[in-house]
């Protein structure tokens, strides 16, 4: 019989890259971006269409981007720069901690009592269709200052989405997994923190992944009507400046902000769920 | 020396009727069934789909109320009159049928869970106990698994062994081998016979298959479709330890064809009726 060891840490990593080298994905992903940058500098720098003339085009962008003097004054060597991502940064970092902290919870009781989900959820239901914008008023009518409406706005967006997520989670524990729990004779509180919780686990991160984006995304809108630093206001500084080489680097940064932020929470969650990577994985994904 | 070979686990199901009513329209899901089961019985039910063979389990295992009758366990009344609803409790364990092992605990973990949670055993002390019965049921390398990392037949066998740990004084079986190939079904059926041999608990176990219910059952009793009442019950005198050699012996092809007779008339009324099955 063939047996080997199966490979663990860096030999690991190394021969996942390896394996994955040899499917087609890293080649279509290449090839998706370089046909998207393509098409972009053909629009806007090769052949100048109309529309996108004013916009510039990637090797403006690239070119100031890595800039050590920027023409426009942001760029990834300028304190600026830096200042409005670590701003946003902390904003998303706050808003997502609060709102996984009271979201998650506030779903999983929701989910495991009837009374309590009877109380709770017809509230839930309605403020949740409220879009985020609508809220900034109110926002800046509650809390003083600039920072805390900003926080808040991204914290409520994030919060809804969690919320209803963790309640979808508990919802969705085949009800065998109580009875089994019942019948070996755990107590209430023992089936919270031994089916539920875990049970709930693979849609709370799905939620959570959701919620990481959908606080960039209240967060960029709430700085743009109010902030005074962070990188949704750089982009409408930059817009109201006619500086569109730095709106554009600010959109980018967005995008690589919340690709971040959203791996970052896949990685918690496969942590987490050891049990269902094993098992997905068997399955070939 | 396991409780349960002294003796426990007698049931007494008596007058039994349970009614639902989903839609604000009474369904009768069993009706008037009495039965009987002794200690250390293996007491297999077969009856058409949807006929309320999980209901009479239900009511056994407390997940559901009965409407009227009553149900003992060793001469202690479970569910009756004033107590409708049976309190689950770890004398009586549901083997369920997709399996309930949590999928988020390594095979060990799911057996020593209920020792543990009962405040029966130290963590420590309930992990080597689950090892030692892993190993006991031929999976002691698989304990550090996830059940979604193990075939279908271990994770069953697991599942035993979660019930077993307890020391119930009856297995609860809900076509626990419902969706297994014909194989892995024979190698289960050994597998369950062998734990009752050493372990004498009694069991109540539901299924479709007459031939699993003959091979492994002291009686097999069949149900009516819905309302479920005994319609008839099968004394199955073949000696045990049981092996496959019974299979081909003329005295179990005999008594397949006399529960066939029974359970096919039975099926016939069921399929006519046309009924959605209720739990």
């Amino acid at each position: 019989m063939l047996e080997t060891k199966a490979p663990t840490g860096f030999a690991l990593t190394f021969y996942r890259w390896k394996k994955n080298l040899k499917t087609p994905t890293p080649y279509l992903m290449t090839f998706g971006i370089a046909l998207w940058i393509g098409t972009y500098y053909l629009f806007c720098e090769g052949w100048e269409l109309p529309r996108f003339n004013k916009i510039p085009g990637p090797y403006v962008v690239i070119t100031e981007w890595l800039s050590r003097k920027p023409a426009w004054g942001i760029s990834l060597f300028t304190e600026d720069y830096h200042g409005h991502i670590v701003a946003s940064c902390r904003r998303i970092v706050i808003a997502f901690g609060i709102a996984t902290g009271i979201g998650v919870p506030l779903g999983l009781f929701m989910g495991w009592s009837k009374k309590f989900k009877d109380y709770s959820f017809p509230i839930l239901e309605t403020l949740r269709p409220i879009p985020i914008l609508a809220w900034v008023p109110l926002a800046i009518l509650m809390f003083s200052g600039l920072e805390t409406p900003v926080i808040f706005l991204a914290t409520l967006a994030s919060l809804f989405v969690t919320t209803l997520n963790t309640l979808l989670g508990v919802e969705s524990i085949d009800d065998s997994y109580f009875r089994a729990a019942k019948c070996l004779g755990a107590k209430s509180s023992d089936i919270f923190f031994h089916v539920v919780v875990p049970g709930s686990l693979p849609f709370i991160f799905t939620g959570l992944q959701i919620s990481v984006g959908v606080a960039w995304f209240s967060l960029v809108a709430a700085e743009m009507v109010s902030g005074e630093y962070g990188l949704g206001y750089m982009i409408v500084d930059a817009y109201m400046n006619i500086t569109y080489v730095s709106m554009v680097i600010g959109m980018l940064t967005l995008g690589f902000a919340g690709w971040f932020t959203s791996a970052l929470v896949r990685w918690a969650g496969n942590r987490m769920m050891q049990w269902r990577v094993r098992a997905l994985a068997l399955e070939g994904r | 020396m396991p409780s349960s070979l002294l003796g426990k686990g007698a049931i007494s199901i008596r007058n039994v009727t349970k009614i639902y009513d989903p839609e604000g329209v009474n369904v009768m899901a069993v009706d008037d069934c009495s039965l009987e089961i002794a200690a250390g019985e293996v007491c297999m039910i077969v009856g058409p789909s949807g006929c309320g063979k999980t209901t009479l389990l239900n009511a056994i295992a407390g997940f559901h109320s009965v409407t009227t009758g009553e149900i003992y366990l060793d001469g202690e009344m479970l569910c009756g009159p004033e107590k409708p609803l049976a309190e689950q409790g770890a004398d009586r364990i549901v083997v369920f049928q997709h399996g309930a092992l949590f999928p988020w605990k390594t095979l060990v973990e799911n057996v020593a869970y209920g020792p543990i949670v009962q405040g029966i055993l130290s963590k420590k002390e309930a992990h080597e106990k689950a090892e030692g019965m892993l190993t006991e049921a031929g999976i002691g390398d698989m304990s550090q698994k996830y059940p979604g990392e193990v075939s279908s037949g271990m994770a069953r066998r697991a599942e035993i062994v979660r019930a077993l740990i307890n020391d119930p004084k009856v297995l609860l079986l809900d076509e626990p081998y419902r969706a297994m190939d014909a194989l892995t079904k024979s190698i289960m059926h050994e597998a369950l016979l062998e734990v009752y041999d050493r372990t004498k608990v009694t069991i109540f176990f539901i299924t479709h298959d007459l031939e699993e219910a003959i091979f492994l059952g002291d009686r097999v009793v069949v149900m009516t479709t819905r309302p479920a009442k005994t319609k008839k019950i099968l004394d199955v005198n073949i000696p045990r330890p049981r092996d496959y050699q019974v299979l081909s012996s003329e005295e179990f092809r005999l008594l397949v064809n006399e529960a066939k007779d029974a359970v096919h008339e039975e099926a016939v009324k069921a399929f006519e009726a046309g009924e959605r099955e209720l739990a």
